[in-house]
């Protein structure tokens, strides 16, 4: 299959390598050499760096910028970008102002609600939902065209990406929400953070019979844990997580100096299991804020030297 | 109907405390139904004005009305007699109700004595729930009679967001998940396969976007 973008994530999937990304939250104020060093932990164990776009809806330094940082380091930067904060105007023009900076890969949101951030007063625009941002880039990308049906003088060239959630409610719709992604055009997708592999595995695998792996590459999200109480919060307090007890129990049946190591082991061997399972595209590491554990990570998984393109 | 909530009585104290005849008036239909606007909350709102500046030691004048629709020139013209000897209006009739009111009495303020939420009905007996943003396209074919535009938080068309748990919406337990509802009656009506339509990019201009709106009923305009 060739590629269709100059994007070096989507060479390597197309190229049948499972591919490593990992993400990088940007710092709550305008000195980008935190993101910057962030990358720099990372870089030769990962073929991609996503960063996040105002995650939680604490405002921070804006995607796009820090895009253009990785980028201009020599990195692979991949765009979030949340419906949230921006209607379709904005989102054609970040769209662009990205590409003109030859920023190849675009992961489009809806954004968690902004009553969970800084802002909890403020508006949300929602102009699009997060398919519609799919389908918004790709007709830029693929027709050359804008919304509004006018030409791109150089249209970008993305690979497009997007997020689901095989936890969230209800599960019977969490396969057909996957096929309408695609039908929508999305060419690869990061999972959320999978903790029952069991249910991701039945996912993936009602995914496949349906036909919609060859049309999709799915990276399996994983995050490796810190500490019980963190198991516990994921648990008990985050939107749409699957923490079964097992693994709130193992993590919590070590001492508590050693519950870290603990879960970047956990992390590995859900990196081991999942490796094996037919339809797995490649890996998302969210080891949020404690970036310096994914090479270890990727090490442990067998899933480095990253393979070289040609 | 239009649900609005009384706002704290200090507020409306420091709205009218220059003044020395006060109207309040209420509207005879939604708020009335929804239990802040109508004859009795008059009432009790002008009590509690009387009382306030009894407390305070000041003498006012403070009258009590209801009309029959705020919302209508008709019935406001018609209260002429009523409001001109006053010299601020309280309204509690929903923001129309009281824009309405201010449009006719050009020398006269009009503040408002309620806060007007949305528009929706009634769950049960003091428990009203919203259901519609009035986004001037409906969509309810689409989505089983359940509006995404008004119930869910993100407003998505084709949802539901990574954050539905349990039934219930990301920004609380309270809250039900406008998609899970969606999907519970597709699959009720046997229309799943409805679930798999792309719900096309919305043409917000008969939204709130497009600026304020106007409906002319040609053959009913004199
Ligand atoms: S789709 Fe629009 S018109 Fe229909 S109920 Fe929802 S907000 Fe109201
Ligand atoms: S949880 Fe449901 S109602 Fe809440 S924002 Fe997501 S889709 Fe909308």
């Amino acid at each position: 299959m060739s590629s269709t973008t100059p994007s070096k994530l989507e060479k390597m999937l197309k190229a049948g390598h499972q591919a490593v990304t990992s993400e990088c939250g940007p710092p709550r104020g305008s000195d980008a050499e935190a993101i910057k060093e962030k990358a720099q932990l990372i870089k030769n164990h990962v073929d991609a760096i996503n960063i996040t776009d105002n995650q939680t809806s604490v405002t921070r330094l804006c995607s796009l910028a820090s895009c253009i940082h990785l980028k201009l380091a020599g990195l692979e930067p991949i765009l979030q970008m949340v419906t949230r904060d921006r209607n379709r105007i904005a989102m054609q023009s970040d769209i662009l102002g990205a590409a003109s900076f030859d920023i190849h890969n675009i992961l489009c949101l809806s954004g968690d609600h902004q009553s969970f951030g800084d802002c909890a007063a403020g508006q949300n625009v929602h102009d699009l939902d997060s398919m519609q941002l799919i389908q918004t880039v790709r007709h830029m990308r693929d027709e050359g065209k804008f919304l509004g049906g006018d030409e791109i003088k150089r249209p970008p060239s993305m690979f497009v990406g997007a997020a689901a959630n095989p936890f969230a409610d209800p599960f019977e719709v969490r396969v057909p929400r996957l096929a309408k992604k695609v039908a929508a055009g999305v060419e690869f997708i990061q999972t959320q953070c999978i903790f029952n592999l069991d249910k991701f595995e039945r996912w993936l695998g009602e995914a496949r019979d349906r036909g919609l792996l060859e049309k999709v590459y799915v990276l399996a999200g994983l995050t490796p844990l810190k500490s019980a109480g963190m198991a516990k919060y994921m648990k008990n307090r985050v939107p749409g997580m699957d923490v079964p007890d097992e693994v709130v129990e193992r993590i919590a049946g070590v001492p508590k100096e050693k519950q870290p190591e603990e879960g970047v082991k956990m992390c590995i061997e859900a990196v081991q299991r999942l490796k094996e399972v037919p339809g797995v595209a490649g890996f998302h590491i969210m080891a949020i804020e404690w970036e310096e554990k994914v090479p270890e990570i990727v090490e442990g998984g067998g899933l480095y030297p990253r393979p070289p393109l040609d | 109907m239009i649900v609005a909530n009384g706002k704290p009585l200090e507020e409306i104290f420091d709205l009218v405390k220059d003044h020395r005849k006060i109207l309040v008036a209420g509207c005879n239909e939604c708020v009335t139904v929804c239990e802040v606007g109508g004859t009795k909350e008059v009432g009790i709102l002008a009590s509690a004005l009387r009382l306030h500046f009894l407390n305070q030691g000041v003498e006012a004048q403070v009258g009590e009305t209801t009309l029959q629709r705020q919302c209508d020139r008709e019935y406001v013209v018609g209260a002429r007699e009523t409001v001109e000897p006053y010299d601020i209006v309280v309204s509690i009739a929903c923001g129309v109700g009281c824009q309405f009111m201010a449009e006719e009495y050009a020398k006269i303020p009009v503040v408002p004595g309620v806060n007007t939420s949305f528009m929706g009905g009634a769950l049960e007996r003091g428990v009203w729930s919203e259901r519609c943003q009035g986004c001037g396209t409906c969509l309810l074919a689409q989505t089983a009679g359940i509006c995404p535009v008004s119930r869910c938080a993100k407003r998505v068309l084709n949802g539901p967001c990574g954050g539905s748990t349990k039934g219930k919406c990301e920004i609380s337990k309270d809250v039900d998940c406008a998609w899970q509802l969606i999907v519970d009656r597709l699959k009720s009506l046997g229309r799943m396969d409805d679930y798999e339509t792309l719900t096309p990019i919305k043409d917000w201009s008969t939204d709130r976007a497009g600026g304020p709106r106007t409906r002319i009923k040609e053959e009913v305009v004199s």
